[in-house]
């Protein structure tokens, strides 16, 4: 179709996947917020015009989930638990420090290369195998020191070969 | 049908009741003579009033369909202050939300529910940031007289040092201080499900949650409406409408200044609610003199300009029905569309811009007021335009957008300097230590001054349509009305249904009045023509309007509708006293009709002033060029979004 | 992601293990519902997300509802801290679950289901759809099956999104339907109102998964694990200062001394049952046991060894409640924040007796006059505390004067 953004024409292809309706309104936005970290204004305004939900709605919806954000993101989102049942491991301290120094950034902030957002979330049910993160929709477990730089390293590695960067610059 | 209704026993407080399956404990209790306080349930909100609002077959559907229409909970039942302990269950229940369809024991009144109500209070009062006396619902806040008869005090949980929350920008007419805000959330039920509009949601989760507009924006910038019904919802101080009392009475005490006020017929029917008189009271005459009394040099009545308002749009919907029924001329839009609503307005503006032809070009009644003060008034008594400022009375915050558009400059000034809302009013009438209902009477001032009927009735929903149809049908048939409707009362277009149609038979002709000879060589296509008229009030039934017509449905047969952006139509306006119910808009309707019967002239083509103007101004009759310049306006769409930016 | 990386570790034998998910769906499909729900029935089988309430029950409501369509949510949005069972049986079990789900569809009258993921676990969304493709071939889902054409149920998937709220029934509806996650109103039940208005069955993975175990082996193998007022054998995840972390089985009865001992955390000062949500047990009632009439449990239990300070539990799950509130209803809202205001403040300046009097108070009206579960049991956790480790708060700071004066 002519004249329709990137962003109109993915909506239009999830709603070709989810149907034309209320009930497709989450998937959609997870879809969505799985592609760009987070929801943007367009992104929000196509999908309410398409599913005929108000937009101040989409909005409430997006606002209320935790894993839905209607501010930019990095392309990863470090999700660490915050919760006591996980953070008793005892280890969790150095690895909180390794990750936030390694980063250069605080939890709720972004790298300056767009790349990684760091968060806490609450118990993401590994409180057996702490301390862990979700990176996006990985999950990584028992962490050291040691092995959560592996685990940015591969992250690094990945957004190099996608060609991440290229983009903004 | 089944004649024997099956009823439950419910025993409340020790009182045997019987009552229909699915009735709240709430209904109940009240019905009983038992008060149960609430924050989040109000009498417009409760699945009852909505679904009767919202779908005249709501009688037949069953809980689980009206939930899902609804498509929101019923009642949220979250300030969770009707709780009443129900024997056998472990928790206490909220009474708005728990229909009775078993037999139950209920007690309103513990010791448990009591503390339980002070400590839900005393939490709310914990993030309740501002003064009561310094709010402008002080004495009509729910909360504060809530927490006078639970004797709140905030040691145990304190209040807030600082305000959690910014001020909104001054210059939004529907100002949010979220400050004040108890989260009950009638606002956001209101704006979607009367209104159609969904300007507001509940934003976050938890103790984060609050609430706002899509992406956070400013009310000004939001697509709001600017109808103020949630203002008129709203328990508390969170929400009101852009204070212009201050500049009015700097208006007033300027020498310099010659300072008229216009006043819209719903006011008169509400005002008196503020001073502690009966719902339906009316103040007409009193609020003369009030206004008079506190300096307004000049005291005209809207009346005059809504009858100027029938002239300019009836001569344009007779001009729309010749051009397309007799010659062919698809540019004109059929059917013709009200425009007296600003708020109506903006609504289509944003949401059906499609539809914006349909609309007729007069303008509102305060709007050709306004244009005629500065101008017409303003020459015949040789004043500066410069130097009056012109001020409405009227029920509606959306009248003060109105006032500010752009386009309403047409004497060359802003044409309407200030909109005041009832509620504003009242109040500068209080601060001027006025007793509104013990003032003697006063007439209008001239030349704007006859009161008539068919202006007071532009008040009610169906009443734009009624005052047309009294003067279409007289012009058209050149007979009095009342052969067709007796005392000239045009039943089939009152009440108070969402959506209604009506349908008049034009069953002869006369010769076309020299007023109108311009626009029609005669009237003889409209014999034996059935004119199908249409009504919504809220814009939420004017939603199913638009969307019958685009379906091709009944409604796109007809040939003028009236559209009302508030419930009730001005009479439940934004800018009303609170607080409002549908008794409470029943008996400002009735105190509009009654007037309406009473006074003389009752048909807008009789209302001398309005002659009088079509003589001396605006002499080539309505929609000439001259009444183009000054009475009629244009509209923009306003549906543009950043998806409308082409991609690169 | 290879999901048997993070299995982590499992402690003792699980019955599921000696089930094969199928013999008891292959069983069901020849049963009529009457007989479906009279084995659940006599298995005493309750629900494991928390409540407990008897799942035949809500079949039984579900079934006698009209309606042309019905739905089975399987809940699997395990959101308490403290609860990893449910991520097991999905990456171990996963076909006792959708065997389940089918067993109560044929039971309630209902063709379709729903699996309900939380967005924390969408790295086991792909095993999932991969055994869902492999029971569709193997007719095991979907039209038709065993080739019974009157047998059909299908399931889909659909993820969370990162609220603990969504656990909540009626709230978990609200987000499939497109919604916020808010509570909704108790009346009417899912089950006469659920999704999009049509009844609705939610149960949790652990109660599906032992459907078709219990129509395979037969009620009385399942209550003969328990004691006769709560019978049946629950998972139980344990975390927190012990030697072994991980999944347990244990039959319902089994007392805190045995698990402690089990897991190695005999020196555990307390132990929390139920999650944030739950009772933290100090170790004079290491003797209780896990069971309906006792210590009531969503399996979760997290073990606080010596050094634990047991005001940060109450602070770090008072925060989580307060954050993860739905935001309607005042009790859970705003108390939660005040509750949490008043736990940061006892923890620097200790807590006089007036102040205790009001949060006593407080926390009994949320308890009583919130909206739903969460807000109800949110003060559990903070109340336990307070009656069993009140000595580690630091003194009043003018109370430790006055007495320090008087001796």
């Amino acid at each position: 179709m002519e004249g329709q953004s990137p962003v109109q024409l993915e909506v239009e292809r999830l709603i070709r996947v989810h149907g034309r309706n209320r009930t497709a309104l989450m998937p959609i936005l997870q879809e969505l917020n799985r592609a760009h970290s987070y929801l943007s204004e367009e992104a929000m305004l196509c999908v309410s015009k398409e599913l005929g939900v108000p937009r101040a709605e989409v909005y409430g919806v997006a606002t209320f989930y935790s894993f839905l954000s209607v501010r930019p993101r990095g392309r990863f989102v470090i999700r660490m638990c915050r919760s006591i049942s996980c953070a008793k491991q005892g280890k969790f301290h150095p690895v909180t420090a390794a990750l936030m120094e390694e980063l250069g950034i605080s939890f709720g902030e972004t790298t300056p290369d767009g790349l990684f957002t760091l968060e806490k979330t609450n118990c993401m049910g590994m409180c057996d195998q702490g301390p862990a993160i979700l990176v996006n929709e990985d999950v990584h477990v028992k962490l050291t020191v040691a092995s959560v730089l592996e685990i940015i390293d591969d992250y690094r590695r990945k957004a190099k070969a996608e060609g991440f960067g290229k983009k903004i610059a | 049908m089944d004649t024997k209704v099956e009823t439950i026993v419910v025993v409340i407080d020790g009182k045997e009741l019987n009552v229909s399956p699915g009735t709240t404990v709430l209904e109940a209790a009240t019905a009983a003579g038992i008060h149960i306080p609430t924050l989040c349930h109000h009498d417009d909100l409760c699945a009852e009033a909505l679904y009767s609002q919202t779908d005249a077959n709501a009688d037949r559907k069953t809980a689980a369909e009206k939930y899902t229409a609804s498509g929101m909970l019923p009642t949220p039942s979250s300030c969770r202050l009707c709780l009443v302990e129900v024997e056998g269950l472990r928790t206490l229940q909220a009474s708005c939300s728990l229909p009775i369809i078993n037999p139950m024991k209920i007690h309103t009144s513990s010791t448990k529910i009591r503390h339980a109500r002070r400590d839900i209070l005393e939490l709310m009062m914990s993030e309740h940031y501002g003064d009561c006396f310094a709010c402008t619902r002080n004495g009509t806040c729910e909360l504060q007289k809530l927490c006078s008869e639970y004797g709140v005090n905030t040691e145990r949980f304190g209040r807030p040092e600082q305000a959690p929350f910014e001020m909104a920008d001054p210059a939004n007419i529907i100002q949010r201080d979220m400050n004040k805000c108890i989260l009950c959330r009638r606002c956001v039920r209101m704006c979607a499900l009367y209104q159609g509009v969904s300007a507001l949601t509940t934003e976050g989760r938890g103790d984060h949650s609050r609430i706002s507009t899509f992406m956070g924006r400013e009310m000004k910038d939001a697509w709001c409406i600017n109808c103020g019904q949630c203002i008129n919802r709203c328990p508390t101080g969170a929400l009101t409408e852009r204070d212009d009392t201050e500049a009015v009475w700097r208006a007033i005490e300027d020498p310099e200044k010659f300072v008229v006020i216009q006043t819209a017929p719903a006011p008169r029917a509400a005002i008196g609610e503020a001073f502690g008189c009966e719902p339906g009271t009316p103040m007409t005459f009193q609020m003369n003199t009030a206004l008079r009394r506190i300096g307004f040099d000049k005291v005209f009545d809207t009346n005059f300009s809504a009858d100027l308002t029938i002239f300019e749009e009836g001569a344009e919907l007779i001009g729309r029905l010749y051009h397309a029924l007799v010659l062919k001329d698809n540019a004109a839009a059929l059917p013709q569309f009200t425009s007296c609503s600003p708020g109506w307005i903006k609504f289509i503006e944003h949401f059906y811009p499609d539809f914006l032809p349909h609309l007729s070009t007069a303008k509102s009644p305060q709007q050709m007021m306004g244009a005629v003060l500065k101008t017409y008034f303003a020459e015949k008594n040789g004043w500066d335009p410069a130097k009056i400022v012109s001020v409405s009375l009227m029920p509606c915050t959306a009248k003060k957008f109105e006032a500010g558009r752009h386009e309403m400059h047409s004497s060359g000034f802003q044409d309407v300097d200030y909109a005041l809302t009832t509620r504003e009013m009242a109040r500068m009438f209080k601060q001027a230590g006025i007793d509104l209902p013990k003032l003697e009477k006063s007439n209008f001032d001239d030349p704007f001054g006859t009161p008539t009927g068919s202006g007071v009735i532009f008040g009610a929903t169906g009443g734009v349509m009624e005052a047309a149809l009294r003067t279409v049908i007289e012009v058209v048939t050149g007979e009095p009305v009342e052969n067709l409707f007796g005392h000239a009362d045009i039943q089939p277009v009152r009440g108070f249904d969402g959506v209604r149609m009506a349908e008049v038979t034009i069953p002869k002709v006369g010769p076309v009045p020299a007023v109108f000879s311009r626009l029609v060589p005669n009237f003889d296509w409209l014999k034996g023509a059935t004119l199908k008229v249409g009504l919504a009030h809220g814009t939420a039934n004017a939603i199913r309007v638009l969307e019958d017509i685009k379906q091709k449905g009944p409604l796109s047969t007809c040939h003028f509708i009236e559209f009302m952006a508030c419930p009730g139509g001005c009479l439940g306006g934004g800018g009303q006293p609170i607080p409002t119910s549908p008794e409470i808009r029943a008996a400002r309707a009735k105190a509009i009709y009654a007037e309406d019967a009473a006074y003389q002239v009752r048909k807008s083509h009789e209302n001398k002033d309005v002659l009088r103007i079509y003589e001396e101004f605006f002499r080539e009759g309505p929609c000439s060029r001259k009444s183009h310049d000054l009475l009629h306006t244009h509209y923009t769409a306003r549906n543009a979004t950043v998806l409308d930016k082409k991609p690169a | 992601m290879d999901v048997k990386s993070v299995r982590g570790l499992v402690g003792n034998k699980l019955s599921f293990e000696s089930v094969s998910a199928d013999n008891g769906l292959k069983r069901a499909a020849n049963m009529t519902a009457d007989e479906i729900i009279s084995q659940v029935i006599a298995s005493g089988l309750r629900g494991r997300g928390g409540a407990g309430f008897p799942t035949a029950k809500k079949w039984e409501f579900a079934r006698s509802e009209k309606g042309d369509s019905k739905y089975i949510v399987c809940n699997a949005d395990e959101g308490e801290p403290g609860t990893f069972k449910d991520r097991l049986i999905l990456t171990d079990f996963p076909d006792l679950v959708f065997a389940g789900m089918a067993i109560a569809g044929k039971a309630v009258g209902a063709e379709h289901g729903i699996l309900y993921l939380r967005a924390e676990y969408a790295w086991l969304r792909d095993h999932l759809e991969k055994v869902l493709e492999w029971r569709r071939s193997a007719k095991l889902l979907g039209k038709g099956l065993f080739n019974n054409k009157y047998f059909n149920f299908d399931i889909q998937i659909r993820m969370g999104s990162g609220a603990y709220i969504c656990g909540e029934e009626t709230a978990l509806l609200e987000s499939l339907e497109g919604r916020r996650g808010d509570a909704r109103n108790r009346i009417p039940f899912p089950v006469q109102a659920g999704f999009l208005g049509k009844p609705t069955v939610v149960n949790n993975v652990e109660t599906l998964a032992w459907v078709p175990c219990i129509i395979e082996k037969g009620p009385s193998w399942f209550s003969a694990m328990g004691t006769k007022k709560s019978p049946g054998a629950w998972l139980f995840s344990v975390s927190g200062d012990c030697k072994r972390p991980g999944i347990y089985e244990y039959p319902f009865g089994t007392s805190l001394h045995q698990l402690l001992e089990d897991v190695g955390g005999e020196d555990a000062k307390a132990v929390q049952v139920g999650g944030a949500s739950g009772l933290c047990v100090p170790p004079t009632g290491f003797s209780r046991t896990l069971s309906a009439g006792d210590l009531a449990t969503g399996g979760s239990i997290i073990i606080y060894g010596p050094e634990q300070d047991m005001f940060d539990v109450a602070e770090n799950f008072q925060h989580f409640f307060a954050d993860e509130s739905c935001g309607q209803c005042v009790p859970c809202r705003i108390g939660n924040v005040r509750l949490l205001d008043a736990i940061r403040k006892m923890r620097k300046a200790g807590l006089d007796a007036e102040t205790e009097r009001t949060l006593r108070q407080l926390t009994s009206t949320m308890r009583t006059a919130s909206k739903c579960g969460l807000g109800q049991s949110s003060t559990k956790a903070f109340l336990s505390i307070l009656d069993n480790f009140k000595n580690e708060l630091p003194p009043v700071v003018g109370e430790a004067k006055a007495t320090a004066a008087a001796e």
